[in-house]
């Protein structure tokens, strides 16, 4: 599949914002070889179709360049780009048959008619639609449409195929035909395809190569395996499969302590470091309680056709797992898992930080509250004068209008409440990721700050809520 | 009771409908010369509305205007409801707000601020026609708007996108793929376009020349003079702009009925 290295298409430094100021993409850095096929993955909103949209050419980057075999392609219009583009609902004509459907972009290259229905024969026959020349579009099914709709991408010979979730609308039976189909097309005709989906599995199962996004950002790029095995942070782990994740620390060299028990694993971390651990369900083995590394009793276990699923309490941590044989609820069991089968990622700094002001009176304000602390307090060494000016360790003024001080808080120092007055800010709780014994949230607020909070009860998404900082658990720094 | 009253109640609002033109239709059919005596069954309104110069002119007259200013309002319509549907959304609400008020407002108004601008200010004399037809279309143009817009709001976006996507140029893609998806809104703009500049008698009133009449300013006219003969001719005139009325309506419910079948069928 990848003879050459050639890079086809190459997109730096894209940002996209909208007039309504909502940033859509931000920073986004991918390039793609010729003849791969790249699966753009995130949940919906994730910015993966604006993406897509700007390669096509509907939308223009707000800023970065899009480089198409080496040539800026950033401001071409989308019918001077070699590019074509499969559309979620098909989005064919109505008022023309499948041949018209078909050849309509080869008329806008005026193209003689018998080569226009030479190659609409041959298109037709590669998705397997031999024959539907006359057929109008509202006699097709759902599937018959998205292969006409592919059909007439292809018929034009594109340098890139644009796919925008072409098998959302289908069932799930013919979706996974139609996944099989396209990678054999894909491997049959050599043309890049650029793929859009929310679904994981799809991703996985097609794609040369995953781009996971979230929030406008790329989160990882790699080889469906990898992209499984190796995820790069939690939402890649959450996002790509069903995965246990767990907070633990490494205790000694290739150990890691996590859900109470000591496992081996293969990840070279330093000692202490805080640690994410994730494992997935399948590779979860279920032994007689004394041959476990953890242990626990059986929750649930339901029966999801290839599998069961079996929640198994240990302690505070909940662990799912998938097995084919099933152990009863209330049952003691042991757990253990491969040490191959322990991801481990070493916790990022998820310190939460913000800008506060100083008021004329020297106390500190954060969102139009004051909190109970002065800038004496804070900045080591300050004091205030006599005639009342602030001064720093050394004598220097500190002019309170100019400066501001940066707090940190950690995420478990944070408490949710109903009571939204109770809270220095209130938000929305827009994303939440289970870690074993407590729930991590992210908090978008009014003023554009997310806060990561960490809570071991479990809150609603979109909940409002306030979030209560303790200032004694603040660090502040003066900026 | 219930069943008595139910049909009842529509043959009254049947026979308050239609009892008026169909009296007239009677009366188109005899010799009679005012309403109200049955002499004998003649033909004679016919022959005269069929044979009167006079009365062909203004016939062919009102149809051309109709005909004309239906064709402008309809370019005017489209493309202005085009253009308001992919200008951003601010403008579209300021558009179709703008458009409301000559629907709303009195076409006496309408008639009578036109013959002001063009024919006291800009000094257009009424005998070109200018006037009349800028009125007529200006009559039709909101209408052609509002009966578009609806199907651009119907149409899937992405048939646009598509099209440019497969190197249509935006103009081409208007051409052979926006207008295609929107016809049965122009049309039936167009039809609306054609039954108001038929039916209004105030702007024409205002802005015509003054040796060309419309069927409504004539209908007018002539009902105040005392030529008989051409009065009980519109008595005829009137019967067959009902029957083409009628035939239209069934003949285009019957395809709507049978279009609709077919859909059914297709899916």
């Amino acid at each position: 599949m990848k003879q050459t290295t050639e890079k086809i298409i190459e997109l730096n430094n894209i940002t996209k914002t909208y007039a309504s100021g909502i940033t859509a993409v931000s920073d986004f850095n991918l390039y793609v070889q010729k003849g791969e096929f790249v699966t753009l993955l995130g949940p919906s909103g994730c910015g993966k179709t604006t993406t897509l949209r700007m390669i096509a050419g509907f939308e223009l980057p707000t800023e970065g360049e899009i480089l198409l075999n080496g040539k800026n392609i950033s401001t071409l219009p989308p019918y001077e780009r070699p590019v074509n583009t499969v559309f979620q609902r098909y989005a064919l004509f109505p008022h023309m048959n499948i041949f018209e459907n078909i050849a309509f972009g080869l008329r806008q290259k005026k193209m003689a008619s018998g080569i226009i229905s030479k190659k609409v024969k041959h298109v037709l026959d590669l998705v397997d639609l031999e024959g539907f020349e006359g057929r109008s579009v509202n006699t097709l099914s759902g599937g018959q449409q998205q292969r006409v709709a592919i059909a007439r991408a292809l018929v034009n010979e594109p340098e890139i195929l644009l796919l925008d979730e072409p098998l959302g609308a289908l069932d799930l039976k013919m979706r996974k035909e139609m996944q099989l189909e396209l990678k054999e097309m894909h491997e049959r005709l050599g043309i890049t395809f650029i793929y859009v989906t929310h679904d994981q599995e799809e991703a996985l199962t097609m794609s040369d190569i995953i781009v996971v996004m979230n929030e406008g950002k790329i989160q990882q790029i790699g080889r469906p395996e990898d992209i499984y095995n190796e995820p790069k942070n939690v939402f890649v782990a959450d996002f790509i499969g069903d995965s246990n994740l767990f907070n633990g620390i490494m205790t000694d060299h290739l150990k890691v302590r996590f859900c109470g028990g000591t496992f081996d694993c293969v990840d070279d971390i330093e000692k202490g470091t805080h640690i994410t651990a994730v494992v997935r369900p399948e590779d979860v083995i279920i032994t007689n309680p004394d041959e476990g590394t953890i242990w626990g009793r059986v929750d649930s276990v339901i029966f999801k056709g290839i599998h069961y699923e079996i929640t198994v309490i240990c302690g505070k941590n909940e662990v799912v797992i998938q097995s084919v044989n099933a152990p009863k609820v209330g049952e003691f069991v042991g757990l253990q898992v491969d040490p191959d089968n322990i991801h481990i990622m070493a916790t990022g700094d998820s310190t939460n930080y913000f800008m506060a002001d100083i008021r004329p009176d020297f106390r500190l304000e954060f969102n139009g509250k004051h909190l109970d602390t002065s800038v004496t307090a804070i900045i080591s060494g300050s004091s205030r004068r006599e005639d009342g000016m602030l001064v720093n360790s050394l004598g220097d003024a500190i002019d309170p209008a100019r400066t501001k001080i940066m707090i940190g808080i950690h995420p478990k120092d944070i408490t949710m409440t109903d009571q939204i007055e109770e809270g220095l800010i209130d938000g929305y709780i827009s994303n939440l990721v289970y870690k074993g014994d407590h729930y991590s949230y992210v908090i978008h607020t009014e003023i554009g700050q997310d806060f990561v909070v960490d809570d071991e009860y479990l809150w609603n998404m979109n909940d409002h809520v306030g979030l209560i900082m303790p200032v004694e658990k603040m660090t502040f720094k003066l900026k | 009771m219930k069943k008595t009253i139910r049909p009842l109640f529509i043959i009254l609002v049947l026979v308050f409908l239609y009892a008026p033109i169909l009296l007239l239709i009677l009366y188109s059919f005899t010799d009679a010369t005012t309403i109200g005596a049955i002499r004998g069954f003649s033909l004679h309104n016919y022959v005269t509305l069929f044979t009167t110069e006079e009365l062909r002119q203004m016939i062919l007259g009102t149809l051309w205007l109709a005909i004309v200013s239906a064709i402008l309002a309809v370019l005017l319509g489209t493309f202005g409801a085009i253009g308001s549907f992919y200008s951003s959304k601010k403008i579209n609400i300021f558009m179709s707000s703008l458009n409301q008020v000559p629907v709303i407002n009195a076409d006496v108004v309408t008639g009578f601020s036109i013959c002001i601008l063009l024919v006291e200010v800009f000094g257009i004399d009424k005998n070109t026609f200018i006037p009349l037809v800028a009125g007529h279309t200006l009559l039709c143009a909101p209408f052609v708007y509002l009966s578009v817009m609806p199907k651009l709001k119907q149409m899937d976006p992405y048939l646009y996108e598509a099209a440019l996507d497969l190197g249509a140029t935006p103009f081409k893609a208007l051409n052979r793929i926006v207008i295609p998806q929107i016809s049965s809104g122009i049309i039936s703009g167009f039809a609306l376009a054609i039954t108001l500049s038929l039916d209004d008698y105030f702007i024409a009133t205002y802005t015509k020349p003054s040796t060309f009449d419309t069927i409504s300013t004539y209908v007018v006219n002539a009902t105040k003079g005392a030529q008989t003969t051409i009065k009980t001719a519109l008595w005829a005139l009137c019967a067959v702009i009902f029957v083409i009325v009628v035939l239209v309506v069934t003949v285009s419910n019957l395809r709507t009925m049978r279009n609709s079948r077919k859909e059914r069928a297709g899916i």
